[in-house]
C-alpha cells in the first residue's frame, strides 16, 4: 500500500464504521431489539458480546447530539421534565433521547433490556436508575474498587490486590448468569474467549498508537483525531471489525512516524490535553490550537474514556473470566487514577512526548473529571517547568462556552509560549 | 509513639444545667468552625481522623482511641481552597478543604469516600496539599452482590490497619467489640430521639435536633451517649405547648448541611417529624452484633441493615419507595425537598422525589440551599405560603 492510500485511513475508516453502527443499532431499535447499555470506562463489551446484545453507549450518542449542535434541543427537553441545569449534560441528552423514543441524529436508539455500569463516574450509577424507572429492565452496577490514596495502586499478585480482583470476579459471574436470565442463551466460554481476543487485538494497538504519537512530528492529533480512534476502541471492542481497525491504524501510524508525516498543519507546538473536549464547537475548539500549530500528542482522556485500554492489557484466554476480572480492575481503575491522582501521568506524559504545554479544559457538566483539575494543574506546575492553561467550558451545554473569551486566553496562551521560546533562545 | 486517650471531658460540666442552657452550648460548639473539640482533644495528645460524609464505620477509629471527627464542611468562606477547584462545585468540598488548609483544623488522617463524582476527587486533592495520610474508603456501590460483605470486612480491616498505624496501638476484636457497644447505645440514644420527635416534634424542633446529633461528629461517642442520656428525659417534661403546624420530612441534608437558621426558619412553620440530615450517623439501624467477627458484622450491618440515601445505589432500596416509607413512617402530611447547589446526586432525586411525591398526590415545597447562605427571608415567606396553602386547603 503506498503512502497516500494510509494517511487519514484510520479517521476516515473510523467514521464509516461509526455511521455503519448507527445503522446496526437502528435496524436493532425498528426490529424492536432490546440492547445492553453500558459506559465507556468498564464497558464489559467481551461479554456481552456473548450474549449478541448490541451494545448502546449513552455517552457516545449525547456527544454527537452536541457535536452535531443540535444539543441544545434535547438539554432543553430534560430540563423541561425536571433535570437541573446543573447537572451532566450527557445524562440530560440521553433522558430527551428516551422520551423521543429513541431518536436520535444519526438514527433511532434500541430501548434497554439490561444495563451494565460500574462506579468509575457515579452519575454512570444514577444514569442506570433512570432507565430502570423508564423501563423497568435489570440494571447491574459491577463495583470495581479504585486505587484508595496516591501512589497506592495495589500490584497485581499481592495481598490487596487480589481481594479486589476477587470481588469483581464474582460479580462478573452473577452478571454472566443475569445475561444469561435477560437474552436466554447459554454462556459460551470459547465465545468469551473469542471476544477477548479481539480485545487483546485492540488494547495493545491503543497502546501503541499511543506511543507512536511520541514521534516528532506527531502522527496524529489527540483531541480531533483521537476522539474518532477512541470511539471506535469502545464502540467496537472485543470484535473483529475493531481488531482489525486497531492492526490497520498501528500500520497507518507506524508509517507515518517513519516517514515523519505529521497532522495536517506545521506542528510548532506540542500540547498534552487534560479533561473532556468541547463538544459542542468541537472543530472550532480544535481550531483555535491547531491556528497557532498547536497538536496535542496526548490525553488523559485518550486514556481514561478508554477504560483503560491504553495499558495494552493481554487477557490470559487460559483463565477468561479470572483474567477478565483481573484486566477490568486494572483497566478501570487506571481510568480512575488518571483522573483522580493524574500528575504523575502528566508529568510522564510531558517528558515522554516532548509537551511544550498543558491545557486543562474543566467542563461544567462532568465533576468526576474537573473537580480536581486546578489542584493538578498546581501540583504539576510545582515538579514541571511546563507553561499551562486552563479553560472552562463544557462538553454539552453551549450556554456555558464563550468562543471569544476562549480565544482570548488560547491566543494569549501561544504568545506565551513563543515569548518563552524566544527568551530561551 | 502510641497515641494518648484524653480522659478530659468536653461536655461533663453540661450535665445538670438547664436544658436551654445545654441546647445553647450545644448549637454554639456545632457552628463554631474552628471545631475547638478537636483541637483539645489534640492538644491533649489525641489524634484525630476526620471522614467525610456519608457514612464511616467509626467504631473502628474508636477502637483504637483516634476521635472520629465528621468532616460536614462549615458556614465559611473557602478563601484559600478556591483557588484548588474549578467553578462548577458544590461548597462543602471547598470548605470542608478550607478547613484543613487555613480554618486549623489538624487532623492525623483523612478518609473520603467516592459518595459523588465531586468528592472521589478529595483524596487527591487533600493528599497533595497535607502531610498526613488521606485514603478512599471504597464502600460497595454493587451491595447486592453475594460478595460485597466480604469485600467490605477487607475493606474495614484495610481501615483498622491505617488506625494502628496512626494511634500506634493495635485494634483488637474485644477492642473492637467494645467500640460497637458504645456505637449502638448511641445509635439506640438517637433512635429514642427521632422517636420522640415523631411522637412530640413540639417538644424537639428540627434545629435543636439537628445540633444534639450533629455533636457526635465532635466528641468522644461515650460523652454523647451520656449527654443524651441526661437529656431525653428533660425533654420529654419540657412545657411546651402544641401548635398548629403541619408535620412533614426534610430531604437533602445527607452531605451538606443546610444552615442552622434555615432549618429554624422551617420549625416556624412546620413540625419536621423526619429527616435525612447528618443520616451517615444514624446510617445503621440496628444493633451491630457484639459477638463473633467484629468487622464482617460490622459490614454486613452496612449492606443489609441501614438506611438510605441518594449516594448509595442498593436495588432493594428504590429512592421513590424509601422517601414514601419515610413520609408514612412519620406520618408526614408533606415534604420539604432540599439540594445543595450544584450537588449533582441531591439535584438529580429531586426529579426522582417530587415525581414520587405527585403520584402519591402528596404536597412538597423545594428549595436549593448552600451551606454558607444567609438570607433567609425570601423562603420564609414561600415556605409560610405553602403551609397556608396546606393549612387552608
Amino acid at each position: 500500500m503506498t503512502e497516500t492510500t494510509l494517511t487519514g485511513r484510520g479517521v476516515e475508516h473510523g467514521a464509516q464504521l461509526f455511521r455503519e453502527w448507527f445503522q446496526q443499532l437502528t435496524a436493532g431499535a425498528e426490529r424492536g431489539q432490546g440492547a445492553a447499555y453500558v459506559f465507556v470506562m468498564g464497558s464489559l463489551c467481551e461479554l456481552l458480546r456473548v450474549f449478541d446484545f448490541p451494545v448502546v453507549f449513552p455517552e457516545i450518542n449525547s456527544l454527537q447530539t452536541a457535536v452535531r449542535r443540535v444539543a441544545h434541543e434535547y438539554l432543553n427537553e430534560a430540563e423541561s421534565y425536571g433535570y437541573s441545569p446543573d447537572i451532566c449534560g450527557y445524562v440530560k441528552a440521553d433522558v430527551a433521547v428516551q422520551l423521543r423514543g429513541g431518536a436520535h441524529p444519526m438514527g433511532k436508539i434500541p430501548k434497554p433490556a439490561l444495563a451494565v455500569c460500574t462506579n468509575a463516574c457515579n452519575t454512570y450509577v444514577k444514569w442506570g436508575e433512570i432507565w430502570q424507572r423508564m423501563y423497568g429492565m435489570p440494571l447491574f452496577t459491577l463495583d470495581i474498587p479504585g486505587t484508595r490514596g496516591a501512589g497506592l495502586a495495589s500490584t497485581p499478585g499481592s495481598v490487596d490486590f487480589e481481594r479486589d480482583r476477587r470481588y469483581v470476579e464474582a460479580q462478573l459471574r452473577e452478571l454472566i448468569t443475569l445475561c444469561a436470565q435477560v437474552s436466554g442463551k447459554r454462556f459460551d466460554i470459547d465465545r468469551l474467549r473469542e471476544h477477548m481476543a479481539h480485545a487483546n487485538t485492540m488494547s495493545a494497538g491503543w497502546h501503541e498508537v499511543l506511543e507512536l504519537n511520541r514521534s516528532r512530528p506527531a502522527v496524529f492529533n489527540a483531541l480531533s483525531d483521537g476522539t474518532v480512534f477512541l470511539g471506535v476502541a469502545n464502540g467496537f471492542r472485543g470484535t473483529a471489525q475493531g481488531a482489525q481497525y486497531f492492526t490497520e491504524l498501528v500500520e497507518e501510524m507506524r508509517q507515518k512516524a517513519e516517514q515523519h508525516i505529521g497532522t495536517p498543519i506545521d506542528e510548532k507546538w506540542r500540547l498534552i490535553f487534560v479533561g473532556v473536549p468541547c463538544y459542542p464547537i468541537f472543530r472550532r475548539f480544535s481550531e483555535l490550537f491547531s491556528d497557532w500549530g498547536g497538536v496535542f500528542v496526548n490525553s488523559t482522556y485518550l486514556r481514561f474514556a478508554s477504560g483503560g485500554a491504553h495499558l495494552g492489557f493481554r487477557y490470559d484466554l487460559a483463565h477468561p473470566i479470572e483474567s477478565l476480572a483481573h484486566g477490568v480492575l486494572v483497566g478501570v481503575r487506571d481510568a480512575m487514577d488518571n483522573m483522580f491522582f493524574q500528575a504523575p501521568a502528566l508529568a510522564e506524559m510531558i517528558d515522554t512526548h516532548s509537551a511544550d504545554g498543558v491545557v486543562f479544559h474543566p467542563i461544567k457538566s462532568c465533576r468526576t473529571v474537573s473537580t480536581g483539575l486546578a489542584d493538578t494543574r498546581r501540583a504539576l506546575m510545582a515538579t514541571r517547568d511546563v507553561p499551562s492553561l486552563f479553560i472552562e467550558s463544557d462538553l454539552m451545554d453551549r450556554r456555558v462556552v464563550s468562543e471569544a473569551q476562549m480565544k482570548n486566553r488560547i491566543d494569549a496562551f501561544f504568545e506565551g509560549l513563543a515569548a518563552r521560546k524566544h527568551q530561551e533562545a | 509513639m502510641t497515641a494518648v486517650v484524653p480522659r478530659e471531658s468536653v461536655v461533663a460540666d453540661w450535665l445538670g444545667q438547664p436544658l436551654e442552657d445545654v441546647l445553647s452550648r450545644a448549637r454554639d460548639l456545632v457552628e463554631d468552625a474552628t471545631f475547638p473539640t478537636v483541637r483539645r482533644w489534640r492538644e491533649a495528645g489525641g489524634k484525630v481522623l476526620g471522614h467525610f460524609q456519608v457514612y464511616f464505620p467509626e467504631e473502628i477509629a474508636h477502637a483504637a482511641g483516634l476521635l472520629p471527627f465528621k468532616v460536614r464542611g462549615a458556614p465559611l468562606e473557602p478563601a484559600h481552597a478556591e483557588s484548588h477547584f474549578g467553578s462548577y462545585l458544590c461548597s462543602i468540598i471547598k470548605t470542608s478543604l478550607e478547613l484543613a488548609l487555613a480554618n486549623g483544623v489538624e487532623l492525623d488522617a483523612f478518609i473520603t469516600h467516592p459518595i459523588c463524582d465531586a468528592a472521589r476527587n478529595l483524596a487527591g486533592v487533600w493528599g497533595r496539599n497535607v502531610t498526613y495520610p488521606c485514603r478512599i474508603l471504597y464502600l460497595p456501590q454493587n451491595p447486592n452482590s453475594a460478595f460485597a460483605a466480604t469485600y467490605l470486612r477487607d475493606e474495614y480491616a484495610r481501615i483498622r490497619d491505617l488506625c494502628h498505624e496512626i494511634a500506634g496501638r493495635p485494634v483488637t476484636d474485644d477492642g473492637l467489640h467494645a467500640s460497637i457497644a458504645v456505637f449502638n447505645e448511641n445509635r439506640a440514644l438517637l433512635r429514642r430521639l427521632y422517636s420522640l420527635r415523631r411522637e412530640q416534634p413540639w417538644l424537639l424542633p428540627v434545629h435543636e435536633a439537628y445540633v444534639l446529633v450533629a455533636l457526635a461528629g465532635l466528641i468522644p461517642r461515650q460523652e454523647h451517649n451520656a449527654l443524651l442520656r441526661a437529656l431525653l428525659p428533660q425533654l420529654k417534661r419540657r412545657r411546651v405547648a402544641k401548635q398548629d403546624k403541619i408535620r412533614v420530612i426534610v430531604e437533602g441534608g445527607f452531605c451538606e448541611q443546610p444552615p442552622l437558621d434555615l432549618l429554624r426558619a422551617i420549625a416556624r412553620s412546620c413540625y419536621v417529624v423526619d429527616d435525612d440530615l447528618l443520616i451517615g450517623l444514624r446510617w445503621l439501624t440496628s444493633d451491630v452484633p457484639v459477638t463473633g467477627e467484629p468487622l464482617f458484622a460490622l459490614a454486613a450491618s452496612y449492606i443489609d441493615r441501614s438506611a438510605h440515601s441518594p449516594v448509595q445505589h442498593d436495588l432493594r432500596k428504590p429512592k421513590e419507595k424509601m422517601l414514601l416509607e419515610r413520609l408514612d413512617t412519620a406520618n408526614a402530611q408533606a415534604a420539604i425537598l432540599l439540594a445543595a447547589k450544584m450537588c449533582e446526586p441531591g439535584l438529580e432525586e429531586l426529579v426522582v422525589h417530587t415525581r414520587a411525591l405527585d403520584g402519591r398526590g402528596v404536597r412538597y415545597f423545594v428549595s436549593e440551599f448552600e451551606e454558607n447562605m444567609s438570607s433567609f427571608d425570601q423562603l420564609e415567606i414561600q415556605l409560610e405560603t405553602f403551609v397556608e396553602n396546606l393549612l387552608f386547603d
